[in-house]
């Protein structure tokens, strides 16, 4: 498992595309709103959390399909599949991987984001703790949106049609934490719904994730 | 046809959406079985013969 | 006699070529007496004028767009535990009448919405949820379109729909969570169910049998759709490697 792990992490960051192009795509996003809604402070103060999360969000969508494609196209997959890590397992941490070389830029990228966006200044803690606990639920998520799609030449459109209502708790959850932690008000509720999403899907997700490659791969 | 009054508009139009949207679906439905229903026959009929 | 065995496929086809004539008829009927009932026989309301003609087509078609996905899900079970082909095809000719079902709903509340709230759109909890339970079908339906091999496609569909059926309830409530967070108190409710008088119920709850009565026939006749596509599939594929040896004799 440590070494499946290992190789992912050593492949995407070969790749160069890993710890890159997604926070590349978050700051994009992050940058495009003032200009699609307008330079007032007060505005995007307000908007700050929301936009936050849903460019992480999206940032974290932006990787998923290449998460089994490229295993899957050079057999990698296959072989994985007879080893004896169980599929559920070779999921999950294709799901550590992906939160490593996404979910955990993201997080740490967010507070510097925020100065950006003006976010109020006692949101950043809550800001990073509820990515933090959110981002984990969308990569493992993410996991088996891949394993659904993998076997599709083209899947990327599909995979996004179908992780995105997926995502509609975590998302709920998360941005209404920051949301509250921006205003002052008390974060904590959200926080352990969040948590608890979280904990379920990582709990859960790899059972459906590994049913569904392996049909796949039948 | 019954006084509907100032909501005349709201009342019919969303019965003529909801009507149509039936009959597309149903007529969707018997389009596509009419059609899968003479294929089958067609190959059942070349089997036979 | 068991209810299993119109799993099998002729079985299933001969007990619905019975059914089908019968539950177009009364699906027709009911429909039409209830909503020629509703639209032409029924009083006005004295808070929302005749807007109050649209709860028949509103209420139905929102009751059906759940109820779709449910038996949705119930067919996706029955597909991942026995195997059955009949189910499988059964939850696939399903989800376009949910569609359906879930654009009406959809569309008649925001009809009705313009004159009673002045808004066609809210993000009140229950809109909110349908338009995410629409988002489910759209995806449900794209998966098995993708797909080739039917098999693979009723085993990923149906997996997608078990998963999709806990985060739909997730985002059930979430969605509840989060509109109270942001205005509370919200009072756009659509929830008349207790204070419809009896009027109105009577014709309701014909209209509500005529789209229960058409979804069956619709799913029934969809499926038997189905299951005829499965099996010229079948038998193409059966000729073509009956011709194919001859052709190579006579080479």
């Amino acid at each position: 498992m440590r070494a499946l792990l290992i190789r992912d992490l050593r492949l995407a960051l070969r790749a160069g595309g890993g710890f890159g192009l997604g926070l590349a795509f978050f700051l994009i996003v992050v940058v495009l709103v003032p200009f699609s809604v307008g330079p007032q402070a007060a505005l995007l103060t307000r908007i700050a959390p929301g936009v936050l999360w849903l460019g992480a969000l999206l940032a974290c969508l932006l990787s998923l399909d290449r998460m089994l494609a490229v295993d899957w196209e050079d057999g990698a997959l296959d072989l994985l599949a007879t080893s004896p890590l169980p599929l559920e397992g070779v999921l999950a941490v294709k799901a550590v991987a992906h939160w490593i070389t996404t979910g955990l830029p993201l997080v740490v990228a967010a507070p510097a984001l925020g100065v950006l966006l003006n976010l109020a200044p006692g949101g950043y803690g809550v800001l990073v703790l509820s990515l933090a606990l959110g981002t984990p639920a969308l990569s493992m998520i993410g996991a088996f949106g891949a394993a659904l799609t993998v076997g599709i030449k083209r899947g990327g459109l599909l995979l996004s049609l179908l992780v995105l209502p997926l995502y509609v708790p975590t998302l709920i959850f998360g941005a209404e934490a920051a949301r509250r932690g921006a205003e002052g008000l008390d974060p904590s509720t959200p926080l352990l719904f969040l948590a608890g999403i979280t904990a379920g899907v990582l709990a859960c997700m790899p059972f459906a994730a590994g049913a569904v490659l392996r049909v796949n791969l039948r | 046809m019954p006084d509907l009054g100032k909501y005349a508009d709201a009342v019919l139009s969303a019965y003529a959406v909801s009507i149509l949207l039936l009959v597309a679906i149903v007529g969707l439905s018997v389009w596509r079985g009419r059609r899968v229903r003479a294929a089958l026959r067609d190959v059942e009929a070349q089997q036979d013969g | 006699m068991s209810l299993w065995e119109y799993a099998n496929p002729v079985k299933f086809l001969g007990l619905s070529e019975r059914l089908l004539p019968w539950l177009w008829a009364l699906a027709a009927v009911c429909l039409l007496v209830g909503l020629t009932w509703g639209f032409f026989l029924t009083p006005d309301d004295f808070r929302q004028g005749s807007t109050v003609k649209i709860i028949y087509l509103h209420v139905p078609s929102a009751l059906m767009a759940i109820n779709a996905w449910f038996m949705m899900l119930v067919a996706s079970l029955i597909w991942i535990v026995r195997r059955h082909h009949v189910s499988a095809l059964a939850a696939r000719a399903a989800a376009p009448v949910g569609i359906v079902m879930t654009l009406i709903a959809l569309l008649t509340g925001a009809i009705w919405g313009q004159p009673m709230w002045g808004t066609y759109w809210a993000w009140d909890p229950r809109l909110t949820s349908f338009l995410i339970l629409f988002l489910f079908y759209l995806g449900y339906v794209a998966l098995w379109e993708a797909i080739e091999d039917p098999d693979t496609a009723a085993d990923l569909t149906s997996i997608l729909c078990l998963v999709g059926s806990v985060f739909a309830v997730l985002s059930r409530y979430a969605v509840n969570f989060w509109n109270q967070g942001l205005h509370q108190g919200a009072s756009l409710s659509l929830d008349k169910e207790e204070n419809v008088a009896d009027v109105f119920y009577f014709p309701l709850l014909v209209c509500i049998a005529g789209f229960v009565l058409l979804f069956l026939a619709l799913v029934l006749y969809r499926t038997g759709t189905e299951i005829r596509v499965r099996r010229t599939a079948a038998l193409r594929a059966r000729a073509a490697r009956i011709v194919a040896p001859e052709g190579g004799l006579d080479a």
